[in-house]
């Protein structure tokens, strides 16, 4: 195909049409490719470095990879085309880097090793564990409430009351102690630079001090809720979960998911208390049929995760695991997911069952890429997750 | 300015002279950085030798290493610039009575006697380009990353007392991450990339004979065989090149000169290269056996 191209001083015509052609590959299969990137190619095209294919190769895998899946997919694509070998194989790397759009899909032999979960499997509810943890407990008459699956409550002023605790827990989550500092009138160190430019008012004399303080930051939590079937009789809880969690966290996003996905953040954006709710409510009303799991997280990775995600963000999701699309699928969207956020949470309010074991096929696939996989069929287990949070 | 340009052959070769041993991809990279005049980011696992690439550029080219060290909490005044406050106050007060005229005294205390440079702005102020290594970014935080993107664009710092510097020189830039976080696509998109993994056998060999001329190479190919052996254990901590090369200058020193012979002293000194109490645990005496066999 390409025995060794000809190259002037710039590059000729066919030399950039094909150039043109090998970004817009590498764009369909993830690569985010910008114009200077291209300059630059041409650059190194020009250079003596492409007499060997192999150095035009290393030298354009610096250039365009920016990630470690980009490196270890470039060679592929590469050979595909410059070189039309293995175009069958290329071709599959470049259709799943384009499902996935956005650099995020890792292909290769060590993308399993990836999920480090450190999954703290499920306390037994009502066990040993409820010893010394009387911080997240109410008094003695929530106790029992504390205790009991969200699934069996009685309609009336027992679920409503669960669900006040529920908001109430979230509320009293903490934002989290960074070590950046700022300048503040009292603290730890004295901060010199804010002092100097105090002491001007007093003459030179540095009389009031300034200090240094460590700055809050708040975490963002992302907040996914499975709103399929059958989650029925949890999702209003864990709606009023995630209403007031975003309450607390300034910086929160929701989403629903069953069959699709639904941006619900700016329900929760809404000052009116019931207001809030019922809208969050009738927004879970997709219920019924199957749960895509993959297809929705797919969606979430590709159309909001680059805007909703930061390195502090933890993303929470409330779900039993019961997928109906294909593992596999599941399996890369969580892998995806798992690059860009801190920690992933699942919560899944069946482990709290006895004799439960995660079995359900999207469970499974999820799982190695959890870091907490707790239960959330009580309050108790929702209070658990305060501690885990405050960690981070 | 004459910065000499070195062909990409000649970068592998005189990496070498340096001790250390890079792989074609990477005197790509390095020789791409001088050409295109972009950072290079290095990512890959703790012990890969992601620092020495720095240190080796900068033998290489004969250069100024200026390393930064990024942390949780790094800000813009401990990696550029900061005034000498003590020194500052000192002065006001000493020249007070003097009858000195307050425009000069401020003058003279944002002067440059009184300005600290940190390394970002120890870098653009060499009239020879330095190697700048800017290590473990991904400690820093995001608005440390951002104005570090900013500085790698314009290669230049505005201080607001004393006006804006522009650099003398373009340092050679190199950045580490091992992938605490994720980095932001606008630094990734910035730089240059390479992953670098750990050595294949051949090279590992190459490594301990360049670092430890004295070593036999067929031991140096048994050390790195059974290295890398224990590499592929379930281990907490995989062990890097440091370690490889601390535990064959203990060997060395303790005279063996074939694993299989001496498994008693080579599973003794494993500690160099098993730093967790697990992973010590996990490897025992057999296992020790099994790999030594397998190396030898």
């Amino acid at each position: 195909m390409t025995s060794s191209p000809a190259r002037p001083a710039s590059l000729g015509q066919g030399m950039r049409w094909r150039l043109a052609g090998f970004t817009r590959t590498l764009r369909g299969a993830g690569f985010s490719v910008g114009p200077s990137e291209t300059g630059d190619a041409a650059r190194v095209i020009a250079s003596p470095l492409a007499d060997r294919p192999d150095g035009l190769r290393a030298a354009l895998k610096a250039l365009f990879a920016s990630n470690r899946s980009e490196y270890e997919r470039f060679d592929e694509l590469f050979d595909a085309f410059w070189r039309g070998r293995g175009v069958r194989r290329a071709a599959a790397v470049t259709a799943l880097g384009a499902a996935n759009r956005g650099r995020r899909f890792e292909v290769g032999p060590r993308g399993a090793a990836d999920g480090l979960a450190e999954r703290a499997q499920a306390e037994a509810p009502g066990a040993p564990a409820a010893e010394g943890k009387g911080r997240e407990r109410g008094a003695s008459a929530q106790e029992s409430l504390a205790r009991k699956d969200f699934a069996l409550l009685a309609a009336g002023s027992e679920r409503e009351q669960a669900l006040a605790l529920a908001e109430r827990l979230a509320r009293a989550m903490r934002a989290r102690v960074t070590r950046r500092e700022r300048a503040r009138r009292k603290g730890r160190r004295v901060d010199l630079r804010a002092t100097l430019r105090r002491s001007v008012a007093r003459g030179g004399q540095p009389i009031d001090l300034k200090f240094r303080r460590r700055k809050l930051k708040p975490l963002r939590i992302v907040a996914l809720l499975d709103a399929s079937g059958s989650m029925e009789l949890y999702v209003p809880v864990f709606t009023r979960f995630v209403y007031a969690l975003s309450q607390a966290f300034s910086e929160a996003e929701a989403y629903l998911f069953h069959t699709r996905l639904a941006h619900v953040s700016s329900a929760l954006n809404e000052r009116n208390h019931a207001r809030a709710l019922d809208r969050l409510s009738l927004m879970a009303q997709g219920v019924g049929g199957g749960t895509r799991i993959g297809d929705c997280l797919a969606d979430f990775n590709r159309s909001h995760a680059k805007r909703v995600l930061r390195s502090r963000a933890c993303v929470l999701i409330f779900s039993d695991g019961y997928d109906t699309g294909a593992p596999e699928r599941l399996t890369a969207e969580m892998r995806a997911l798992r690059r860009r956020c801190r920690r992933i949470v699942w919560l899944n309010p069946l482990t709290g069952r006895e004799g439960f074991a995660p079995v359900a096929r999207g469970m499974r696939a999820a799982l190695p890429f959890v870091d907490l996989f707790a239960p959330a069929h009580d309050l108790e287990s929702l209070a658990a997750l305060e501690r885990y949070l405050a960690r981070l | 300015m004459p910065s000499e340009r070195i062909p990409r052959e000649t970068i592998a070769a005189r990496l070498a002279e340096t001790g250390y041993v890079a792989d074609r991809e990477l005197a790509t990279a390095l020789w791409m950085m001088d050409t295109l005049k972009r950072p290079l980011l290095i990512e890959g696992e703790a012990g890969v030798g992601k620092t020495e690439v720095a240190k080796a550029l900068a033998l290489v080219h004969g250069a100024e290493l200026i390393r930064m060290q990024c942390y949780e909490g790094l800000d813009a005044n401990s990696a550029l610039y900061e005034w000498n406050y003590q020194r500052q106050l000192i002065a006001i007060k000493a020249r007070e009575r003097s009858g000195e005229s307050p425009e000069s005294i401020e003058a003279r205390i944002f002067s440059e006697d009184y300005l600290l440079e940190r390394p970002l702005l120890k870098a653009i102020r060499r009239k020879e380009p330095p190697v700048l290594l800017i290590d473990e970014v991904d400690r820093a935080d995001e608005e440390f990353e951002a104005f570090l993107l900013e500085l790698l664009s314009d290669f230049q710092i505005t201080i607001p007392e004393f006006g804006t510097v522009s650099a003398l020189s373009i340092p050679r830039v190199v950045l580490t991450s091992n992938g605490t976080r994720e980095l932001s696509d606008a630094l990734r998109r910035r730089c240059l990339y390479h992953y670098l993994d750990f050595p294949d056998v051949d090279r590992e060999a190459a490594i301990l004979r360049a670092r430890q001329p004295g070593i036999d190479a067929s031991f140096a190919l048994q050390v790195a065989r059974m290295v890398a052996g224990l590499r592929k254990e379930e281990l907490r901590k995989t062990p890097g090149i440091a370690e490889t090369l601390d535990w064959a200058a203990t060997l060395a020193g303790l005279g063996v000169s074939d694993l299989t012979a001496e498994l008693e002293i080579v599973h003794a000194t494993l500690l160099a290269l098993l730093k967790t109490h697990e992973d010590r645990a996990r490897v025992t005496p057999e296992v020790t056996a099994r790999l030594a066999g397998r190396a030898a």
